[in-house]
């Protein structure tokens, strides 16, 4: 298994708040990764470092041959970033997946223009070529942000919290789908809800400034150490809880 | 003999008019229509009118002052809401009265009587000179250029500006530079539409466009067209009624707005009740 990347005791900030701290991380061919931690707990940022959008105050990233200047990762960010009512149809927002490759100059080819109708139809999104952004439900929008994501052909695939997409009767529909894909690339998912994915994802990387990677896809309690408490579950912090005490 | 040369001159420079600040306000406008952007063009505008104050005052070319004016407005918009975290409407909202307050100061303190004044406040096609229709060609030109060669990367920096910079690190010069453009657009038009009433000759085409429409490049090439009639037939109504040609354009573009809304509707249920 190569070496896609490689994190090297690595700090991250805004301004003067540092969101993470010492990481030392690696990415490997045909890994899925879940990256999990709670809220402001650094998941994006990591994404962005790697993405080369936040520059690491202290620490290197080594990247694969390959993947040398960030032009084989797909990145499908949070929902907010992409205006749904712009004025703008599912194959456009497909090709711009393709700008990556681009020089500012050049014009989308025939052959891109194919790529995107095959994307399209492996997404199982024919038939809306040509819609607007808001004439689609949830789980279609979040398959067309999928589909610029893959675009590319990447070698690594980020997702940020694919899951805030859409309702749970999509969400089985889209994880085998990444299950998929992930035969052909590796995957790395910010996710805040492992329950739903613990059965795709292969290893896991919990966050809270500091970064602890599990190997396994069996999650053990004890070493999710980053909440400072066991874990089975885990919800953002606005959502009312309870913890009653096991019995004795 | 005389009154037919000034009449076919006339005739020439209305036409010649419409064309082009219907290409103008079409690319531009289809820009800040989706890109959300009309409430910072309508400051750009109004701000602009200081530097026409500071031309009269000084004595150069008052539209060389609103351009100067309307693109360091522009960017310092961008600057206050960014670098001084004072939220962009705020900034926009200062700016917007500041540069109207410019304008009246030095309009006020300029000796004699302005007699152009109320043409920029209005706009009026007979004070507009045969050099104000060559900028308006040359911006149509740069315009049309730009946008061609530049489409996707325009589009896709207005739809998802935080995704664009994950493969370019252009954008903010792209930002930058279109805003200046979409200044300068604005700028120019203020002769034909006045400083009133020219933020509608951008935003009502795109919006007469996105009726039926939802394809970038589509919602361009409408907007021009919707621009140019409500723009040729404004001028013609104004010539015959005797009425100022900024108002009457704007009153023939909502017209317009309001006709293909109705008509689109219209279709619309005669194809579901099918």
């Amino acid at each position: 298994m190569a070496n896609l990347l490689e994190i090297r005791s690595l700090t991250a900030s805004y301004d003067t708040n540092v969101v993470l701290e010492d990481v030392n991380f690696a990415v490997n061919e045909n890994d899925f990764t879940g990256v999990i931690g709670p809220n402001g707990g650094g998941k994006t940022t990591l994404l962005k470092v790697i993405l080369g959008l936040i520059k690491p105050v202290k620490g290197t990233i080594v990247f694969n041959s390959n993947l040398s200047d960030c032009n084989s990762i797909g990145y499908l960010p949070q929902i907010s970033t992409g205006d749904v009512t712009y004025p703008v149809t599912v194959t456009d927002v497909i090709l711009s997946g393709m700008m990556i490759r681009k020089k500012i100059l050049s014009r989308m080819s025939a052959g891109d223009k194919k790529k995107a109708h095959e994307v399209i139809d492996e997404l199982g999104l024919s038939g809306l070529e040509n819609s607007p952004l808001s004439e689609l439900s949830g789980g279609e929008l979040q398959r067309v942000f999928l589909g610029r994501a893959i675009i590319g052909d990447p070698i690594l695939l980020l997702l940020d919290e694919p899951g805030n997409f859409v309702d749970s009767t999509f969400e089985n529909d889209f994880y085998e789908k990444l299950n998929k894909l992930n035969s052909r690339m590796a995957i790395l998912m910010v996710s805040h809800d492992i329950g739903m994915i613990s059965s795709h994802v292969k290893s896991y990387a919990c966050v809270n400034r500091k970064l602890h990677y599990h190997p396994s896809s069996e999650i053990s309690n004890e070493q999710l150490l980053a909440y400072g408490c066991p874990i089975k579950l885990i919800t953002h912090g606005e959502v009312p809880h309870t913890v009653l005490k096991s019995h004795s | 003999m005389e009154g037919s040369i000034l009449q076919y001159d006339f005739i020439i420079k209305g036409l010649l008019g419409a064309v082009f600040a219907s290409i103008t306000a079409g690319l531009a406008g289809t820009y800040i229509v989706s890109r959300r952007m009309v409430f910072l063009s309508g400051g750009i505008t109004h701000a602009s009118f200081g530097g026409i104050g500071i031309g009269y005052f000084f004595g150069f070319n008052p539209v060389l002052g609103a351009a100067i004016f309307g693109i360091l407005s522009a960017l310092g918009v961008e600057y206050l809401s960014v670098r001084q975290k004072i939220r962009e409407d705020s900034a926009i909202g200062i700016l917007w009265a500041f540069g109207m307050a410019i304008g009246i100061i030095f309009i006020y303190l300029t000796p004699g009587y302005t007699p152009n004044l109320m043409s920029y406040l209005f706009g009026s096609i007979l004070t507009v000179t045969n050099a104000d229709i060559i900028a308006l060609g040359i911006m149509s030109l740069v315009l049309v250029l730009y946008f061609s060669i530049f489409y996707r990367t325009i589009l896709y920096i207005s739809f998802d500006e935080s995704f664009a910079r994950t493969y370019s690190s252009y954008i903010n010069i792209f930002k930058y530079v279109t805003t200046a453009l979409v200044a300068l657009t604005i700028v120019l038009n203020i002769r034909m539409a006045g400083v009133v009433l020219v933020l509608s000759l951008l935003t009502i085409p795109p919006n007469i466009s996105m009726i039926f429409t939802r394809v970038y490049s589509r919602i361009i090439l409408w907007s021009v067209l919707a621009g140019f009639i409500g723009t040729a037939t404004g001028y013609v109504i104004s010539y015959f009624a005797g009425i100022p040609v900024g108002a009457t354009i704007i009153f023939t573009l909502v017209v317009i707005w309001i006709i293909v809304k109705l008509i689109y509707q219209k279709v619309r249920k005669t194809r579901i009740s099918n």
